[in-house]
């Protein structure tokens, strides 16, 4: 019955898979709004998420170390952030177009390496939950705060870094500067090439974590198309948080939170078409899309590829 | 002993700058041809030319931003490279461009430390440069908060941002690539003296203007380009405008003005308390009560971005006004759009030519006919009557001087004065009622912004009703009956044309009303 949400196991419950599910988001997300600052949308994410989750699945499974995994992710992320940025800024391809390209060679790679290397449904041990000492015994909150795995911990510490840098050091100046005038940044002895490398390679590196993060850290197995349009959020979500870490934080919370209920609806049994369940995280990218008219304006040269004149 | 002259800013002057014999092609064109140009300290040195006599290709050489073909660059005698904009902000050379280089979402601080080592990487020094941009603009007399964000500003502020980013970075020799462009009557006075201020201080400046009076005031000698070559250098105390602007265009030219008087009809169109929206859902025009009479034409004033863009689309039928009534004759034509309006022949030259006056990748010939293609005279029943057609664009290439290789030419190969002058063909050769010209003359040179105001004048002595929408102060003046002038989206007021002073326009172009004017001191 729906009543069965309101109890305080089931809303702490809630909360708890919310502020794990959150993590791939974060990961994703910072990557993305860290490339967009900068010019270049990457609509690639879910590839580079997709191939980062199976390579740090199939190498932790190899070597049996779970941090080697990660490492492998986050590699196989970072070339494919190359890759993009090659195409995007050396050979000036439309960005949404070969972003496109770049999600169906992730999905369909991963596709074909799982099925040549793994083939059936295997599980990894996945990374244990660190209990901090003390904050995790606050009632209530301390259990779903601080008794996470190491992944969930680096992606939220991960939110006020980012942006620290974007905001407070001259990278991060050049970062904004490059995505919103490249001219004057060009001017003035920045290169706008070089910054954009850069924040795609990162974009490309976080997606791979995020991706890692699915397969080693939060589900423990790698299976197909596992990512299921995370990464195509984790763009809008970039749109949502009006290009700024702590906006996307809220968004990535708010959608995990409507993932985190539709686990509990199902799970509780409530008479809601499971399908519909599942659905719900993505009509309300939808809805908030749509209903937030954002004030905050895109960088101005997202999307615009850069060529000195003479 | 040679005694090293610093600046106040304890850098050391560039006495002498040379740029010498240098050429640069591009495809097609040869933008600079053997040219010679130096520049000392202590002096305004003027760059003069029409659009496309090779000013900002030389300047843009010597800022490193293209590199020259031949020719060699000397500073104080000795040879330099450059190759880059950053190597010439290292031999203190800088530059203000005609569009900033600024980002308008940063701060004034931000903007001057961009591409700058800071004192504590890897974070920002921010405090530091503020604290420094405040002494730089103090000995300047300037205000400067260096926490605003560029946006807020208004350009004649980022102007100065631009000129306090420059000294920053060291710059002892500046660049000022048509800096008037964009500034009112008054800001250019201010700017003035600000450059003056910095020839005492030992810094040598570039000035590069196409404007003869500005030329005349600021500086202490002056070149002059045409088609790329160098026709000239002489202390401007030794030349006149007439000089210059005989070199300018190499023959005799006179400045037209409308003289002839006119008798003025009866109102041909006219806005009642119109309202309506900018493209960022801002207001863009406010209560705007406008008349345009037969056989006159009313001169709209304003620095660039205060509503002239968005009253000449409302006029034309190309954004719907949110409030307001429109009359065309007497009609009320509130709401119609811009095929209505044709059949009531309204003309409009639009400000953007290249976006919105014609189609680029079309020929001429189709571009004549854009506006009355639906018309009896050029098409039956949606089949277009080709011969007609071609008949009517010979006419019109022979009418209005219109240099192209042929009738099936594309129309973006063509140049500025040419592309304009087809625009014209097709607006004005149809005997419009109403004529809503925006910018008629920008970028054009000389000889065709002359031919473009014969024709506006022509129009007027038709009994036309011609709006004359311009940024360019010479020519509201030179044209205009009533000089009407427009802030943040209001007609401030509107002037006879021998009410109209240059101070009084001036002040209305920077919101200030006359009656508190005329405690202004000036």
């Amino acid at each position: 019955m729906i009543s069965d949400l309101f109890t305080p196991t089931v809303l702490l419950g809630i909360l708890a898979s919310g502020i794990r599910l959150a993590t791939p988001y974060l990961f994703a997300s910072i990557g993305e709004a860290y490339s967009q600052r900068s010019g270049v949308l990457n609509l690639g994410v879910e590839g580079q998420m997709l191939l980062g989750a199976f390579f740090a699945f199939y190498i932790a499974k190899l070597t049996d170390n779970l941090w080697l995994g990660v490492l492998a992710g986050m590699g196989v992320g970072a070339l494919m952030g190359l890759a993009m940025a090659f195409v995007t800024i050396n050979l000036h391809a439309k960005q949404g177009i070969s972003g496109i390209g770049f999600y169906l060679f992730g999905l369909g790679m991963s596709n074909l390496l799982f099925q040549l290397l793994v083939g059936t449904v295997e599980t990894v041990s996945g990374f244990p939950r660190i209990e901090i000492p003390l904050l995790s015994s606050i009632p209530w909150v301390g259990n779903i705060f601080f008794n996470q795995n190491i992944l969930v911990y680096i992606a939220f510490l991960l939110v006020p870094v980012s942006s620290y840098v974007l905001n407070k050091t001259t990278l991060g100046l050049k970062i904004r500067a490059v995505g919103q005038n490249p001219e004057a940044a060009d001017s003035l002895g920045v290169s706008v090439a070089g910054v954009r490398y850069f924040t795609v390679i990162f974009g490309g590196t976080m997606s791979g974590l995020a991706g890692a993060s699915l397969s080693v850290a939060l589900l423990n197995v790698f299976q197909q198309g596992m990512t299921a349009g995370q990464g195509f959020i984790a763009v809008a979500l970039v749109y949502f948080g009006a290009w700024r870490p702590w906006g996307v934080l809220a968004g990535a919370l708010l959608f995990s939170l409507v993932n985190g209920l539709q686990l509990w609806i199902q799970v509780l049994g409530i008479p809601i078409a499971p399908e519909f369940a599942v659905m719900m995280p993505y009509i309300l990218t939808i809805l908030v899309l749509t209903l937030s008219v954002s004030k905050v304006r895109a960088p101005a040269a997202l999307t615009k590829p850069f060529e000195r004149e003479g | 002993m040679n005694e090293i002259k610093t600046l106040p800013s304890g850098q050391p002057r560039l006495e002498l700058t040379e740029m010498r014999r240098i050429t640069k092609r591009f495809p097609g064109v040869l933008a600079n041809d053997n040219v010679d140009f130096d520049v000392k300290s202590c002096e305004v040195h003027a760059l003069l030319g029409e659009n496309g006599a090779g000013k900002s290709t030389l300047m843009k050489i010597l800022y490193g931003m293209y590199h020259q073909d031949e020719g060699e660059i000397f500073i104080n005698g000795e040879q330099v490279k450059i190759t880059s904009p950053t190597d010439a902000i290292k031999l203190g050379i800088g530059m203000i461009h005609q569009h900033f280089m600024l980002v308008d979402t940063l701060t004034v601080a931000e903007n001057v430390a961009l591409g700058l080592r800071s004192s504590r990487p890897p974070l920002t020094d921010l405090d530091l440069v503020s604290k420094r941009i405040i002494e730089l603009a103090d000995t300047y007399g300037l205000k400067m908060d260096p926490d605003a964000y560029v946006w807020q500003l208004s350009v004649g502020q980022q102007q100065r941002v631009e000129i306090i980013k420059a000294l920053y970075r060291g710059a002892a020799l500046l660049v000022l690539d048509e800096p008037t462009a964009v500034l009112t009557p008054q800001e250019v006075d201010e700017l003035f003296v600000i450059m003056r201020q910095m020839v005492n201080d030992g810094y040598a400046l570039i000035f590069i203007s196409h404007k003869l009076h500005e030329v005349v005031d600021i500086s202490n000698r002056v070149t002059v380009l045409r088609n790329g070559k160098k026709i000239g250098t002489r202390p401007t105390s030794e030349v006149t405008k007439t000089i210059l602007a005989n070199w300018m265009v190499g023959h005799e030219i006179d400045f037209i003005t409308s003289t002839e008087a006119v008798q003025r009809g009866e109102v041909r169109y006219k806005l009642e308390c119109v309202s309506c929206d900018s493209d960022r859902g801002t207001q863009g025009l406010c209560d705007v009560d406008l008349e345009v009479y037969s056989g006159e034409i009313l001169g709209l004033a304003g620095v660039s971005g205060n509503g002239q863009r968005e009253l000449a689309e409302v006029m034309a039928g190309l954004r719907k006004p949110t409030s307001g009534k429109i009359y065309l004759e007497g009609e009320n034509v509130t709401g119609y759009d811009p095929e209505k309006l044709t059949k009531r022949m309204l003309s409009y030259i639009p400000e953007e030519r290249m976006r919105d006056g014609m189609i680029g990748d079309f020929s001429v010939t189709e571009n004549m006919i854009l506006r009355e293609h639906k018309q009896p005279k050029f098409s039956n029943n949606g089949l277009l009557k080709l011969k007609d057609i071609a008949d009517h664009t010979d006419r019109l290439i022979d009418q209005f001087q219109v240099k192209t290789p042929s009738q099936k030419t594309l129309a973006k190969s063509l140049s500025g004065g040419n592309i304009q002058k087809v625009v014209l063909a097709r607006e004005l050769s149809r005997q419009p009622r109403v004529i809503i010209a925006a910018q008629p003359t920008r970028g054009l040179d000389i000889g065709a912004a002359e031919y473009v105001r014969e024709q506006l004048l022509e129009q007027r002595k038709a009994g036309t009703a011609v709006l004359l929408i311009s940024e360019d102060l010479d020519e509201i003046f030179a044209l205009s009956d009533r000089i009407a002038v427009i802030y943040e989206g209001k007609i401030m007021e509107i002037l006879n044309r021998d009410q109209a002073t240059r101070e009084k326009v001036g002040l209305l172009m920077a919101g200030v009303k006359s009656e508190e004017g005329e405690e202004v001191v000036l």
